[in-house]
């Protein structure tokens, strides 16, 4: 597969490592493999961030899950320079507890709780993007129940920051299509100037049909990259 | 000084685990049960003075112990 190259100049992506990252080396990967991108891990405990165009933070449990999933991630010494870095436009993915850790952070808005059905749900789902594309990708959680108020969903709503939406094969977006009871069927949402997004479904679990999956990760990842 | 945290859930967001626990209590014929809510409780010592303590345990629970966006919590001084 021909590999994504940048317009001008060589993107440099972070990939956040935190202990208890567990998706880290795949989101290593997918980069490496399907983008002509210079990637590299960044240690959690770093004060400052070196020179980079974009950030990932990857799935796992960080810290155990202990106190609330990515909540003490979010007060982790790294997040002090990514919050900066978010804050000058900088891009930047969080996928599964990465999506967590933003919203205890208040990068992004609203929670991450207990699936409705109190499982952890490790299955492929649909997903209806913003731009009304019906994808395929896996979820693996046990609190990904996006939850927010009613005031800041219709925020949500009408700046066109709901991301993804689980949805059926045809791209119904009902309670059956809904795995773990989110809000409006919220799978992902995007900051005010739609440069950072949190997700829980995993695009890099999905971007190499070899795996027997779907490709529709990697078209996730290109256009979080095209806003980079 | 010691203190006890109890962080719950706000009343509009669903607990999946108490609503099973209340709908076994139902099932199991305790009829007259009509909620049931779960709360996490920390107990936390703080040195220094009542005022610096207090501080420290609002502090430390608006940053650390409960998520304003899902959560509410009551603080309780336990001794001296």
């Amino acid at each position: 597969m021909k590999k994504h190259s940048p317009a001008n100049g060589t993107i440099r992506v972070g990939v956040v490592q935190f202990p208890g990252s567990n998706c880290d080396d795949d989101c290593v990967d997918v980069v490496r493999r399907h983008f002509d991108f210079e990637v590299f891990k960044i240690w959690y405990q770093l004060t400052e961030l070196p020179k980079l165009n974009a950030m990932i933070i990857p799935g796992g449990f960080s810290f155990g899950d202990y106190l609330r999933s990515g909540a003490l991630a979010a007060h982790a010494p790294i997040m002090r320079p990514i919050k900066e870095f978010a804050n000058r436009g900088g891009a930047v993915l969080g996928i599964c507890n990465g999506f967590q850790i933003l919203t205890e952070s208040g990068l992004l808005p609203g929670a991450l709780l207990q699936n409705r059905n109190m499982e952890f749900i490790c299955r492929t789902v649909h997903l209806k993007s913003a731009s009304n594309s019906i994808l395929s990708m896996p979820i693996a959680h046990g609190e990904g129940r996006y939850w927010i108020d009613e005031n800041n969903l219709s925020e949500l709503e009408d700046k066109s920051r709901i991301a993804f939406r689980y949805c059926n094969e045809q791209g119904l977006t009902n309670q059956t299509a809904n795995p773990n009871g989110s809000v409006a069927n919220i799978a992902g949402v995007y900051s005010e100037n739609k440069k950072i997004l949190g997700m829980m479904p995993h695009p890099e679990r999905a971007s190499d049909c070899l795996m027997g999956g779907s490709s529709d990760g990697l078209k996730v990842l290109s256009e979080f990259f095209n806003r980079v | 000084m010691e203190y006890e945290v109890l962080v719950q859930l706000k009343g509009e967001v669903l607990d999946p685990e108490a609503r099973a626990i209340r709908d076994t209590l139902l099932a199991q014929g305790v009829a007259n049960v009509e909620s049931v809510t779960i709360a996490k409780r920390y107990v936390i010592s703080i040195g220094g003075s009542e005022n610096e303590s207090q501080e420290t345990i609002k502090k430390i629970t608006d940053t650390y112990l409960a998520n304003p966006v899902s959560q509410t919590y009551k603080i309780k001084r336990l001794s001296p």
